[in-house]
């Protein structure tokens, strides 16, 4: 073990060698390219199950968008995964692994819900403002602090923030058992539904929280692409040195962009409780906090793309959730075709750095 | 029951509470020795709980069901490997993917099977869930305090400790545990050394991943008595990936950190209501309070010793300097 051989083997069938980078467009096609693969990849799972891949896929696709009804259910599902996505990416640009989005969603969702249950008698438009608010503060904070102790001691945010969600989890169970029971439920442990001037209306039959989704986008994108700060969040990613190197303050700039993602996810949170459940429930982030590291990342952390990458997440949630009954399998094909996916973009994205090189014919 | 018996039945508790976390804890510490960070733990888990669990559900065997779950747990580790290894994807997010799906896949078959079985209930045979009950040997098992403490546990928790132990000394005392280390210290150095590099990650990442998947299928057989339950991972495989810091890279110190985690996961059973009376749901956020402020309080005081392989979540591409 472990001596030097003699350099007698014959060089590699099949060698790798780095690439200067893939054009725009390339990259894009190699990512198309790995999802429909991992659709197919997918598609030999379900046929395992002893199903047929095509049909299921196809009601898939019908039971989220045929109907009117069913493409606004979509749409439901796409607003707290667009926003919270959106919020990831501010950190992952950074490579701050946030992977609390969970939690912070949670905690926004909380903060919002004590203003909808126990200060609802403002007026409705002073109301949502203030449960937002609550929320951004809320989710911000809740990132704040991984990112506090991450920029002062270098402690894994990765661990820490995911830590968060299971206390955030615990927060609203304890809430729900506890001093936030409705009375009124008969013994059923659950906190009571908002009363009408705490719920968020709806604008063309769904509730308005997607408009605040849309120009989100807008303004993170922005935020990225063309401010002083999101530049310097990109150099922080890019390489910490540099950035101190260019005199930029790393832990104020770790410490900002982390309150803002977090924001971002609370608000999330405040939409999903007021407009969507209309009452505060265990399942308020409901997964939609690992969802969306899988969205930002597919979309390379691009806030246009995430947009798209959400409609078809959504499309996969919610179609799964439509054919549940009707093919017998569990909701739990989601998570599997999403994991699938991520794992084919993932293998992929090697071809847009690295390009396999053929060794050369003996002369 | 008097006080001494308390005593001993809630460190008896304790210690089958920590065994999950001692087998992730030291599938991960063989992971990150090789210098990659699986953030998959979890995944694996699952991975591991649901192939054992099947197994173990059709064939009535227990050996079939722990080899099962450990290729579970080998299969997601693979996946894992190929990606960053071969194809040098970033360690974070491929961890979480395979969290993501493991979740899933779990979930998804043990639907299946839920909707299958009679009553709705997936139970594994009595002759399975009797072999990983407690063992019994004549004499020693009945000894007082040394007898439960020791001689009463199942077949896991004796296969948990021997196999930290000899992690202990394959890390520290072998030549291939030493390889294995300058692999994840210094991949470059260990490259040039002549250590196969892509050989020892690809062994001790699947390796790690089939530990893992063992100690999800104690979940699934003992903490959930062989009743298949969906999310029964719940969290545990998060909570062994920072017991890694905890334990500072060494199988020896997880044994009794698993342990102290798995008391954490028991107190609400041993903590009588007028001592302290706190609502549940507090009592089930402490393993992961705790965590939490472990994370921070190994961060703060970084020691020398103690560190992580340095070569941890850089994939290394040989021609690349």
């Amino acid at each position: 073990m472990g001596g030097i051989k003699k350099h007698k083997r014959k060089e590699p069938l099949i060698r790798i060698a780095k690439r200067e980078g893939l054009s725009k467009p390339k990259t894009v096609a190699l990512k198309v390219c790995a999802t429909v693969l991992a659709l197919v990849a997918g598609g030999l799972f379900i046929a395992a199950q002893g199903h047929n891949p095509f049909s299921v896929y196809f009601f898939m696709v019908k039971g989220a968008l045929g109907t009117k009804m069913s493409f606004q259910e979509t749409v439901k599902v796409a607003i707290p995964l667009l926003i919270s996505s959106l919020g990831i990416t501010l950190a992952f640009r950074m490579r701050f692994w946030n992977i609390g989005a969970e939690g912070q969603i949670i905690v926004g969702a909380i903060a919002a819900s004590y203003f909808a249950l126990y200060k609802n008698t403002m007026p409705h438009a002073v109301l949502m403002s203030v449960m937002a608010l609550a929320a951004i503060v809320a989710g911000g904070i809740w990132a704040g602090i991984p990112a506090f102790f991450k920029s002062r001691f270098g402690t894994n945010e990765t661990l820490l923030t995911l830590m968060f969600n299971y206390i955030a989890q615990y927060m609203i169970q304890y809430l729900r058992e506890g001093p936030w029971k409705d009375p009124n439920a008969l013994g059923f442990l659950q906190i009571a539904r908002f009363s009408d001037n705490a719920r968020l209306g709806s604008v063309l039959g769904i509730q308005a929280g997607w408009i605040v989704a849309l120009l989100l986008t807008v303004a993170v994108y922005i935020y990225i692409n063309f401010t002083k700060s999101g530049y310097e969040l990109r150099v922080v990613g890019e390489s910490e040195n540099t950035a101190r190197y260019a005199g930029m303050n790393v832990k104020r700039i770790m410490m900002r962009t982390m309150f803002i993602s977090g924001a971002v996810c609370g608000l999330a949170g405040m939409l999903q409780a007021s407009g969507t459940d209309r009452t505060l429930t265990d399942t308020v982030a409901g997964g939609v906090g690992f969802t969306a590291i899988i969205v930002a990342w597919l979309a390379n952390l691009s806030a246009p793309m995430i947009l798209v990458v959400t409609a078809l997440f959504s499309i996969l949630e919610k179609g799964i959730s439509f054919i549940q009954s009707r093919f017998m399998i569990s909701s739990a094909a989601a998570a599997v075709l999403q994991g699938i996916i991520l794992f084919f973009v993932l293998g992929f994205e090697f071809f847009t750095r690295y390009r396999l090189v053929l060794r050369r014919e003996a002369r | 029951m008097g006080q001494h018996d308390y005593v001993i039945s809630f460190i008896f508790a304790s210690v089958l509470a920590g065994v999950p976390l001692l087998f992730g804890t030291l599938g991960e510490i063989i992971t990150e020795k090789a210098g990659h960070l699986n953030l998959g733990v979890e995944g694996m888990m699952y991975m591991g709980a649901i192939c054992g669990f099947v197994a173990g559900y059709h064939t009535q065997s227990p050996f079939l069901l722990l080899l099962c779950s450990f290729l579970g747990g080998a299969a997601g580790a693979l996946v894992y490997a190929f990606l960053t290894v071969t194809l040098f994807a970033n360690q974070n997010v491929t961890g979480l993917a395979l969290t993501i799906f493991g979740a899933g896949f779990a979930n998804y078959i043990g639907e299946a099977l839920i909707m299958k079985a009679p009553n709705r209930a997936a139970v594994l045979s009595d002759n399975i869930t009797r072999f990983f009950g407690g063992i019994y040997i004549p004499v020693l098992s009945d000894m007082p305090v040394l007898g439960r403490l020791v001689f009463q546990y199942n077949i896991f928790v004796y296969f948990g400790v021997l196999l930290a132990i000899l992690g202990g000394i394959y890390l520290n005392r072998t030549r291939r545990g030493l390889n294995l280390r300058a692999v994840g210290e210094n991949t470059a150095a260990a490259d040039a050394a002549g250590i196969r590099v892509v050989l020892y990650k690809y062994i001790h990442i699947v390796t790690g991943g089939g530990i893992c998947g063992l100690g999800g299928a104690y979940i699934a057989v003992v903490i959930c008595g062989g009743t298949w339950t969906n999310n029964c991972v719940n969290g545990l495989g998060w909570i062994a990936v920072a017991l890694v810091i905890f334990a500072g890279w060494s199988p020896y110190r997880t044994i009794l950190g698993s342990f102290v985690f798995g008391s954490l996961d028991v107190l609400r059973f041993y903590i009588p209501k007028d001592v302290i009376n706190i609502p549940t749901a507090f009592f089930a956020m402490v393993p992961f309070a705790v965590t939490a402020a472990v994370i921070v309080i190994t961060s703060i005081r970084k020691s020398a010793v103690n560190a992580q392989p340095r070569c941890i979540g850089i994939n290394y591409f040989r021609e690349e300097r």
